[in-house]
């Protein structure tokens, strides 16, 4: 794990917003700037995905993001990787130390494989995402929504191929940052999920910073 | 229970792409005849194409990092595409995605059409986006891909590392269509596949009549959630006659 803290001062940031759990998100991310997402009270789950803010087709991709630095986890100096074969972001500091990006976003049909045919009615991140990208975006829907990153969850594979679901590796107060190598979309659901231990069974809010690094690097 | 009856057999070369809305109870068979194949697959239900494979929902119901026989291939609506049924080969690879002409072009170096004919480099990006066309779909209808014969090992921290010569001589998965299931196939090589040569392997096809999972089925009965996701599967197939 590559723990890395930022010299970013919040007093400085240009954009600085709460997002409490269970809501979704979303802001243009301009190329250069940096942008934070703080688990301000511990193991809760960010489920995220970016766009190129001109060419959302041009989106995040897990499986090129894995491929291309050969390695499962996200941390400081992860590209995330879109899948025309850009950088859209670059993780630049990591409090946390690893962050999953197979696990994909919870939904309620997924919950009722996972857990029982009658959770149907439990708010899930996938809700989230299509409300977000239908009220807060023009060009984003049910087809934009693929395997996202989850930051701040823990999703172990073994090198028997298994996949599990762990209790966090991340705390109260701990972040992740990353640069924008474009002009980037993001799109975040802040996780509702009770029925495994991605929130700690306690999802809480997450806060949402950015920085103009040429005026405050 | 009526004999299985063969529907078709078909060869499918090095390079190639195929697709075919596989009815369900149908099972295809892919065979890697000389070994060493590598062939990305994407899978849509042909009724509704914005309900398609889905590499994590697969992977968290099932707790695996991997598909072989017992397992199925869950869509992002809850409900199982495909079972897989029959597998020699033991690990196929969902989470390392396909290559691009930029890898193409990187590793084999200029694979023109003008100069190679046929025997150009094709790469599976540009070969779902032709095949995807054909249905009117595109860009945004690509996601996580499955790699048929490949392996990628997970060590213990996370780092990644292809396995040469994982499928062997023969090699076969089987899978049944458990929806009408779109199934777009590329065989091109793995972007990680360190060979430098431009060498895809052909793939031999067979398409059967069947019938969809029984109550008694293994990828049924192999786990609590994957009952569930058959019933959310035949909940939709309900009242159809």
């Amino acid at each position: 794990m590559a723990l890395l803290e930022s010299k970013l001062d919040p007093a400085r940031a240009v954009f600085d917003q709460v997002v409490p759990a269970g809501d979704g998100f979303t802001h243009v991310v301009k190329r250069g700037q940096i942008l934070r997402i703080v688990d301000l009270e511990g193991n809760q789950a960010a489920d995220t995905l970016f766009y190129d803010a001109h060419a959302p087709e041009n989106r995040y991709s897990a499986v090129d993001t894995v491929r291309e630095q050969g390695n499962i986890y996200l941390t400081t100096g992860t590209k995330l990787m879109s899948s025309e074969g850009d950088v859209l972001m670059t993780i630049v500091a990591d409090t946390c130390g690893r962050h999953d990006t197979l696990g994909g976003a919870c939904a309620a049909e997924s919950n009722q494989v996972r857990y029982a045919l009658d959770k149907k009615y439990m708010h899930a991140c996938r809700d989230t995402f299509l409300l977000t990208a239908a009220c807060c975006t023009k060009d984003l829907s049910k087809k934009d929504i693929t395997a996202n990153v989850n930051f701040f969850m823990n999703v172990p594979v073994t090198p028997e191929g298994k996949l599990t679901f762990e209790d966090g590796v991340s705390g109260p107060g701990r972040y992740v940052e990353m640069r924008a190598d474009r002009d980037v979309r993001v799109l975040i659901s802040n996780c509702p999920q009770l029925n495994n231990p991605c929130n700690g069974y306690n999802p809480t809010p997450v806060r949402v910073l950015i920085w103009e690094v040429n005026h405050d690097g | 229970m009526t004999e299985s009856q063969l529907i078709l057999e078909e060869s499918l070369r090095g390079g190639q792409t195929w697709s075919r809305v596989v009815r369900r109870g149908q099972t295809l068979r892919l065979t890697d005849v000389e070994g060493g194949a590598a062939l990305a697959a994407l899978f849509y239900n042909a009724e509704e194409p914005s309900e398609r494979y889905n590499m994590p929902d697969t992977l968290k119901a099932q707790q695996i990092a991997r598909l072989t026989a017992g397992f199925v291939l869950y869509s992002d609506m809850g409900r199982v595409l495909c079972s897989v049924t029959q597998d020699s080969v033991g690990w196929h690879d969902t989470i390392t995605g396909h290559g691009t002409a930029t890898h193409a072009r990187a590793k084999f170096g200029e694979g023109s059409y003008q100069k190679l004919r046929n025997d150009w480099h094709r790469n599976s990006r540009d070969n779902f986006l032709v095949e995807l066309g054909k249905y009117d779909l595109g860009k945004r209808d690509i996601v996580a891909n499955l790699n048929f014969f490949v392996k990628v090992a997970v060590d213990e921290h996370g780092s990644l590392s292809f396995v040469p010569g994982h499928s062997k001589p023969g090699g076969f998965v089987e899978l049944r269509a458990e929806m009408n299931t779109l199934i777009v196939l590329s065989n091109t090589p793995h972007p990680l596949d360190p060979s430098p040569t431009y060498a895809p392997k052909p793939i031999a096809l067979t398409l059967r009549t069947g019938a969809p999972a029984g109550q008694n089925d293994p990828c049924r009965l192999s786990r609590p959630e994957n009952a569930r996701g058959f019933t959310l599967t035949e909940s939709y197939f309900a009242g159809r006659g």
